[in-house]
């Protein structure tokens, strides 16, 4: 999936990967897509609920060798 | 992450305290909704509100028009981070007595309080280790320099240190059954201290290690002084299922009976065979047994459930009159109550029940990880 901006989080703790990925939002307009990378497993049902939350749209989650990737829509 | 210096700390402990002592807490639980609906911190004075942390990010003034003016405040988090965060927060608005809780809900579910239960006949003493975040309950008998823990939980060093300060040494560690809402330390016990582990051999079918096979007749004594240990075959939760019947003063019921449910027959995923041998212990078994023994459970499913000091316990001639699940006259309402319309099923209690066979060696993280969230072993647990 391509996105306009990587937010790296990885090794990061909660909250820090939902702090980083929600100030890069801020700066994307609307339909730009923003791809946050996070080894935190806590963040799977965070990212989930906070896009939910916040109204954008979860385009896509996948987790690869225990990096959890996140791919999220302006709206 | 900032200093944190001017933020107090609580640990489990202290929380434990609190909860058991009835004090007034307001908690703010900073974790996603579905966690927060699925298992919370609890007490008769506690009052909490959940707000997930990423709509506090900007500003906590939502949080501030729920927190009561002057009220003693403990943020909580799965871990920790958030709720340090959060708390931090709150002080910098000008908030006072406000506390982060160390460890998160991860500390909190593993946090086992020991409660004295009371001296035995034949001297010794019997205590009960409640794990206030779970429900989960264990025991150790001890007399005359020796001791038995009876339903281990994965913290083991908890036991090991608590027999050192009583002098005593760990002689044998038992299961009441194979348990699937948590990882039994039992085994891991044994090991560690050249204990006998002991297991009820019909649960033991699949187990890929070696057991003392606990069985009617095989009485284990603690001490030289005799604490007599007599297993009560008693299926139903599992095949196995075995109670005991501890100085003929207690029975330690496993998780067949509790103090305001029954248990469930379906975390082995055979409800239907075992519904009848549930009915059997509960309905004759147990009524054949003197009514006069204190009932001692391996879990508590609510927090109305912990009596003085955080105790749970009760004569088992009472439950006959209280329990709604010892109170079911007719065999096929009986049989819908256990079958039908159950709580969920414990996180992860397929995985929890393969480690506790030896066929799994998780992590002690992803241990962790399987323990969380409430047990949901009785009928009643919704």
């Amino acid at each position: 999936m391509k996105a306009d901006v990587m937010v790296d989080t990885k090794g990061m703790a909660c909250p820090m990967p939902i702090v980083k990925a929600k100030k890069a939002l801020d700066s994307l307009g609307s339909g730009q897509v923003m791809e946050v990378q996070s080894t935190d497993k806590g963040s799977v049902n965070d990212f989930q609920a906070w896009v939910k939350q916040t109204n954008h749209e979860l385009l896509g989650y996948e987790e690869d060798n225990g990096i959890y990737k996140f791919f999220v829509k302006k709206i | 992450m900032e200093a944190t210096t001017n933020l107090n700390v609580m640990t489990a402990k202290e929380l434990t305290r609190i909860v058991l002592a009835k004090e007034e807490l307001f908690i703010l639980d900073v974790r996603n909704e579905s966690d927060f609906n699925d298992w919370k911190i609890e007490g008769e004075s506690i009052e909490i509100v959940n707000i997930p942390y990423f709509d506090l990010l900007d500003s906590v003034d939502e949080a501030l028009k729920q927190i009561p003016e002057g009220a003693k405040v403990l943020v909580v988090c799965a871990k920790e981070g958030s709720s340090l965060f959060v708390a931090e927060q709150l002080m910098e608005a000008g908030r006072k007595g406000v506390y982060y809780l160390k460890g998160g809900m991860k500390s909190w579910s593993e946090h086992l309080e020991p409660v004295k239960i009371g001296a035995l006949a034949g001297g010794g003493t019997l205590y009960q280790f409640v794990r206030i975040g779970k429900g989960c309950l264990s025991y150790m008998v001890i007399s005359d320099g020796e001791a038995a823990v009876i339903d281990t939980l994965r913290m083991t060093e908890v036991f090991e240190q608590f027999a050192k300060d009583k002098g005593a040494l760990i002689k044998h560690a038992l299961d009441t059954h194979l348990h699937a809402d948590h990882i039994s330390g039992g085994r891991k016990l044994a090991e560690q201290t050249g204990a006998a582990y002991w297991l009820p051999p019909k649960d033991a079918g699949e187990v890929t290690f070696d057991y003392e096979r606990l069985e009617e007749g095989r009485d284990i004594t603690v001490g030289s002084t005799t604490i007599r240990i007599q297993p009560v075959y008693s299926p139903g939760h599992t095949i196995g299922s075995t109670s005991f019947i501890v100085d003929d003063q207690y029975l330690l019921s496993g998780d067949i009976l509790f103090i305001e449910s029954i248990g469930r027959p379906d975390l082995a995923g055979k409800a239907e065979d075992w519904v009848g041998d549930l009915r059997e212990t509960l309905y004759n078994r147990y009524k054949g047994l003197p009514q006069d023994l204190i009932v001692l459970p391996a879990h508590f499913g609510k927090i109305t459930e912990l009596g003085e000091g955080g105790r749970v316990m009760t004569k088992l001639s009472e439950l006959y009159h209280k329990n709604p699940g010892l109170n079911i006259s007719e065999e096929d309402d009986f049989r819908r109550t256990v079958t039908e319309n159950l709580p969920p099923q414990p996180n992860s209690y397929q995985e929890i029940r393969e480690t506790n066979m030896g066929k799994r060696t998780p992590s002690e993280e992803e241990q962790r990880e399987m323990e969380i969230g409430p047990n949901r072993c009785a009928v009643h647990d919704k």
